[in-house]
């Protein structure tokens, strides 16, 4: 197997984008991340997008974007798994770089999202469609069950859930990509809009439209490049019980907790090893029951750990630099590859505003529907 | 909603009919064909008890497009006397406070309609017991 790295990143802006189609996203980020690469020949692409049929009645992405990158006749492939497919198209590019079967891979996710006028129902086909769905349990009400369970068991508290929205917002103001880049109050956030109680309106990533690329090669030949490469020191990904109401315990997402160990021992690394993390906030509470399940706090804790400003920008473990879902902006199938896009540049020292103090190690967990998949990556600075 | 593939719920939507693993005693709703805890592929049917208890809950006050007209409206994970769990909506919950432990029981309900001449989904709901 052969170490890989990352040598361009790229991203569109995230929002409302409504003089963008579906590819015309892709292809602005594909361009931005070979740019950034300095390459312009491809072996193949692995594209990620959770469900651009239901989104904008357009299957057979792989062939489209690559038609519309204007690479003639390359391999291209569309990965699903949710809101973890870009996650999972990077994790499908690093594979065939490490076994040697490509060199120079274009990795990257993309959802147009606004296009259509039920973009709830669309994003609840990641739920169990017979068996949660169809009882009436939408996304934020499946996210909310988990949030009341875990107040219920460990006393996790309203104003620790609002904090990690205060928090990502925060980090988010300084990113110019970032579809809600204003800050809130805990105060807003318990009396914006009620969702699904005990979860508002910002305690909820929104839709958006974005895409976001990288282009991985193979270590030895990273070097050649016009940025410094990051390496990818390890990947780890795990499944779980499609329906929320199959698990043992509501409180813990296990799916994340194997993906992260076995990107961990891949890695040869522990929890304290990591300087920074960009992990699938879609709700307030995942990003809680995450950084638990990540190993940032004891179970029971990832409530605690926000409220104490651990994992804000100057904290010890600071996560979601970028705004995360939150704040960014969550267009589904994008989502995976800008997490590794902020950590590409954070270890490079290229933040900008955002930039913490001389990261070496960064990590990315990117999960489908209500953690019934997940993906985590680790990387190196060389 | 197409008709086969309501047809193909009923046993379970509307009689609550499960299978019981006869390798580990597990219960699945809807039926499986192998058993994750034990990799039996052998079942006997059951019929599931209509009592059970709150695991967790949401007041759901944005809904699918289908059910938005019923907002707020509570939906919750149920725990069955037998263990099993299930994803469903809680009835006649008015100036009613939920609480996690309380008791239910399985009501047959309609569940949505497909359009005004499309098909009628029915299945389970839950009502508090007390
Ligand atoms: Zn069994």
């Amino acid at each position: 197997m052969r170490d890989v790295a990352v040598i361009g990143v790229g991203n569109t802006k995230f929002g409302e984008l409504w003089e963008y189609s579906l590819r015309d996203l892709f292809v602005e980020a594909a361009l931005k991340a070979l740019d950034d690469a300095g390459v312009d020949m491809i072996d193949s692409i692995y594209v990620g997008t959770m469900s651009s049929g239901m989104f904008v009645d357009q299957e057979h992405i792989g062939a489209l974007v690559a038609d519309y990158v204007g690479k003639k006749h390359v391999p291209a492939l569309r990965v699903e798994s949710a809101c973890a497919s870009g996650g999972f198209a990077f994790r499908q590019g690093l594979i065939e770089v490490a076994g040697g079967f490509s060199d120079i891979v274009l990795v990257g996710g993309v959802e147009k999202m606004t296009d259509t006028e039920d973009a709830t129902f669309a994003l609840s086909s990641a739920a169990d469609q017979d068996n949660e769905s169809y009882f009436g349990a939408t996304f934020p009400a499946l996210y909310a069950m988990i949030a009341r369970a875990h107040m219920h068991k460990y006393g996790t508290t309203r104003d620790q859930l609002a904090a990690v929205s205060v928090k990502n917002h925060n980090n988010g103001s300084l990113n110019p990509d970032a579809q809600f880049g204003r800050k809130i109050t805990i105060e807003a956030v318990k009396k914006s809009v009620m969702v699904a109680e005990p979860l508002t309106i910002l305690d909820c990533s929104p839709v958006t439209d974005g895409a976001a690329c990288a282009v991985i090669c193979p270590l030895e030949m990273a070097g050649k490049f016009k940025k410094k490469p990051i390496k990818v020191i390890g990947t780890g990904v795990a499944t779980d019980t499609i329906a929320l109401h199959s698990r043992e315990d509501i409180t813990t997402l296990k799916a994340v907790q194997l993906s992260a160990d076995r990107a961990y021992q891949m890695a040869g690394k522990k929890p304290g090893d990591i300087d920074l993390a960009e992990v699938h906030d879609c709700f307030t509470i995942a990003e809680i029951v995450v950084t638990e399940e990540l190993g940032f706090a004891e179970k029971g804790k990832g409530g605690l750990l926000v409220e104490e400003g651990k994992t804000a920008l100057d904290g010890e473990i600071p996560i979601n630099t970028s705004g995360g879902l939150k704040s960014k902006g969550h267009p589904v199938g994008a989502t995976g590859i800008a997490q590794v896009a902020e950590i590409v540049r954070q270890l490079r020292g290229e933040a900008g505003e955002r930039q913490i103090d001389n990261p070496k190690v960064g990590l990315t967990q990117n999960m489908g529907g209500s953690g019934a998949s997940s993906v985590t990556h680790i990387f190196e600075v060389v | 909603m197409s008709v086969p593939k309501t047809w193909r719920g009923e046993k379970y939507r509307y009689r609550l009919e499960a299978v019981k693993c006869t390798g580990c005693g597990k219960t699945y709703m809807p039926a499986r064909a192998v058993c994750p805890e034990c990799g039996s592929r052998d079942f006997e049917d059951i019929k599931l008890p209509a009592e059970g208890k709150i695991v967790t809950y949401s007041m759901v006050h944005v809904g699918p497009a289908q059910m938005q007209f019923e907002v707020p409206y509570a939906v919750a994970i149920i725990e069955l006397e037998n263990g099993l769990r299930l994803t469903t909506q809680i009835v006649d919950t008015q100036n009613k406070e939920l609480k996690i432990g309380q008791k239910v029981r399985m009501v047959f309900r309609k569940i949505q309609e497909d359009g005004k001449t499309g098909v009628i989904g029915y299945g389970y709901k839950a009502m508090l017991a007390e």
